[in-house]
């Protein structure tokens, strides 16, 4: 191994908003601190949240940490951990009232204070009615987050290294983490960033599936290397799906689309939804209406040569209504589905949103395995899973995840900098090399799988075997199938072997990271018989002693998928929180 | 028109842009694409500079002039954002 190494206090990879909320806490506090990151900080995927960040400040009407608290067990389906989800809503406002501080520009109301709107899921007093929670900067709020941390970063002289990509973690022989191995796009040279501690925040893996609301850079980079490095993966199984974007490309299409008389319809051209769900119809909860879409598919009557989508018809509505109550839908359909909604249906089908699980933390950040904190080693935001969403998030509380446990991780780095020696041990060496393996077998290899090819059958095995809605034999058959694709990714090759912003080589590296978000998806979501929260199964029961197929008895519990041998172990979901009494189990109901 | 635009483009350049045409927001990605395989490769080096010029743009903002909900008062970008607006 001859690798340059670079020495930080503390190395951060991914500069969306946990990344960069984490990296402030570090550098305010006089830590050199590096950030790595595939793209320019601003153009992270948190750009792309518009709704808002929830916290109980009160504003607009009583509200409390505590109702917060209630609602984000109840979202969770009782699968997220109590003390994480009561540490996060109790610091939300400080975090919250934090950003403002930064320069933040929310919205406001007459007196000042910042403008609260309500947002589903998010009630007061116990689940009694909606309160006004969500705080937003117009449609813009994941954006002007970003651009208030980064300036406030550099401010701080944190070091950002952009358009960089980790490559893998770095172990030592006990298992204590020094950093990462990294490639410098514009030359393909590779460096180790050696630091004290490291943290993670490379966002969700989205792109796993062919119909995804995720930017292109969303390949579960952290996961991937974590997975590698020996940390299992948890609760993988729970990804947040919405029921109309447009197929083949993932862009969303509003569900007003329904509300203002769209209807869906089969190959057939029937309208389905009057079989699954005579009264409601084309208006039924968003479950329902995905899990029909999928049955149609499943059985036969999807739409388009590989009928693999349904189609929202809107064709019968009068021009001047969609023009005034749906705009943008139309430029959307013509934009993104090729088709002109007023003269020919819309291809629609399920969409992957948000991954529920990933790293696996406790509330401070650290990485937990098997009861024991990774020395070293730290987690934060989409990547990781505290786990305070568990089966599925509610809205607003993705944007507030990076802002609190950004800083908690930044705050327990802190600590545990200063209490290590001030200058870094010798670096262990196995883990580069496996790094500089990999990156080898691309510049050697000189046939095999093409990339995009390989990448497009994981992504049409995720959507067709352990989509929204998930089908035992489905899933028996998609495991042995995404398996058939590991082996199809170990043998990609790329035509491009340069050195300078070879973007083959990113792109076949990313494909190595997908892969294991993949797998460690599709065998946890086989293995988990229930029904809960986001993870939907056709066989689970729904009786009296597990309502809506969920089973508390048997599945209470965090699922642990290790890479090693596809093995899956299971630990106890932490239902005792900081300082109040245990939110009790439910049926999940609104 | 610029130095670096009167010169050629070179190869480098190009490989550099196009790892910049990444986006935070997917349907930039869909839309950037789309323009890629259909011109990147023929833009004059007039073009070329208007477009490295847009990608410095916020995404949203980026987002926006492309789905026609703003425009730009700069002629030098006006046939850029046409052809993004067309793919």
């Amino acid at each position: 191994m001859s690798v340059p190494v670079r020495h930080f206090d503390a190395v951060i990879v991914g500069a969306g908003g946990a990344g960069m909320r984490a990296a402030l806490q570090l550098s305010e506090a006089g830590l050199k601190t590096a950030v790595l990151s595939k793209v320019f900080p601003t153009r992270s995927h948190t750009v792309a949240a518009q709704g808002g960040v929830s916290a109980s400040l009160g504003n607009s009407e009583a509200d409390h940490w505590h109702w917060h608290m209630y609602d984000t067990v109840k979202g969770s389906d009782w699968l997220g951990d109590q003390d994480a989800i009561e540490f996060m809503c109790r610091e939300a406002p400080n975090v919250v009232v934090e950003l403002e501080h930064f320069g933040m520009p929310f919205d406001r109301n007459e007196d000042g204070t910042i403008y609260q709107r309500p947002f589903g899921g998010h009630m007061s007093n116990f689940g009694e009615k909606p309160v006004r929670r969500a705080c937003a900067a117009a449609d813009r709020t994941g954006h002007a987050m970003l651009h208030a941390l980064y300036q406030r970063n550099v401010r701080a002289n944190t070091h950002f290294f952009v358009e960089w990509m980790a490559l893998d973690l770095v172990r030592d022989s006990e298992g204590r983490v020094q950093g990462v191995v990294a490639m410098e796009m514009e030359t393909s040279e590779i460096y180790v960033f050696q630091a004290k501690a490291t943290l993670f925040a490379t966002g969700g893996a989205g792109r796993i599936y062919s119909s995804s609301t995720n930017a292109f850079i969303n390949t579960g980079d952290g996961l991937g290397m974590a997975a590698r490095a020996g940390i299992p993966l948890e609760d993988m199984e729970f990804w947040q799906f919405h029921p109309t974007g447009v197929a083949g490309a993932g862009v969303l299409i509003t569900e007003g689309v329904r509300g203002e008389g769209g209807i869906l319809r089969n190959a057939q051209g029937e309208r389905f939804m009057e079989r699954y769900a005579p009264n409601a119809k084309d208006l039924a909860s968003r479950d329902v209406v995905s899990r029909a879409m999928v049955t149609e598919i499943n059985e036969g009557r999807g739409c388009g040569p590989a009928k693999d989508h349904v189609l929202l018809d809107i064709t019968h509505l009068d021009p001047n209504v969609i023009m005034s109550k749906l705009p943008g839908i139309r430029e959307i359909s013509i934009k993104f589905a090729g088709v002109d909604p007023i003269k020919a249906p819309i291809p629609v089908v399920p969409t992957c949103h948000y991954q529920m699980g990933g790293i696996p933390t406790n509330y401070k950040g650290e990485v937990v395995v098997e009861d024991k904190v990774v020395e070293g080693f730290y987690a934060a935001g989409e990547c990781a899973c505290a786990s305070v969403h568990g089966a599925n998030r509610l809205g607003t509380n993705s944007l507030l995840d990076l802002l609190v446990f950004g800083k908690s991780s930044g705050n327990t780095m802190i600590d545990y900098i200063k209490s290590q020696p001030k200058s870094l041990p010798e670096l262990a060496t196995a883990d580069v090399d496996r790094a500089l393996a990999r990156v080898a077998r691309f510049d050697n290899q000189t046939s095999g799988v093409e990339v995009d090819a390989a990448r497009s059958a994981m992504q049409r095995t995720m959507q067709a075997h352990c989509g929204v809605f998930r089908f035992k034999d489905m899933l028996q058959q998609g495991v042995t199938k995404i398996l058939e694709v590991e082996e199809m990714v170990k043998k990609t090759f790329i035509h491009d072997k340069s050195k300078v912003w070879n973007t083959a080589r990113v792109e076949a590296l990313e494909l190595e990271n997908l892969i294991e978000v993949a797998k460690a998806t599709m065998i946890s979501a086989n293995n988990r018989t229930e029904s809960r929260g986001a993870h939907v199964r056709d066989d689970a029961p729904d009786t009296a002693e597990t309502p809506n197929g969920r089973d508390d008895k048997n599945w209470l519990k965090h699922t642990l998928w290790y890479r090693d041998d596809n093995r899956l172990e299971y630990k106890p979901v932490n239902l005792k929180p900081l300082t109040v009494e245990t939110i009790a189990l439910k049926t999940r109901s609104y | 028109m610029s130095d670096s635009a009167r010169a050629e483009i070179s190869e480098v350049e190009k490989k550099r842009q196009r790892w910049r045409s990444r986006r935070g927001l997917l349907e930039l990605d869909l839309v950037i694409t789309r323009f890629l395989a259909q011109h990147y490769d023929a833009l004059t080096p007039d073009q070329f500079a208007a477009y490295v010029e847009l990608l410095d743009w916020p995404d949203n903002d980026l987002l926006d002039l492309v789905n026609e909900k703003c425009d730009v008062d700069a002629p030098h970008l006006a046939e850029i954002v046409a052809m993004l607006r067309r793919v």
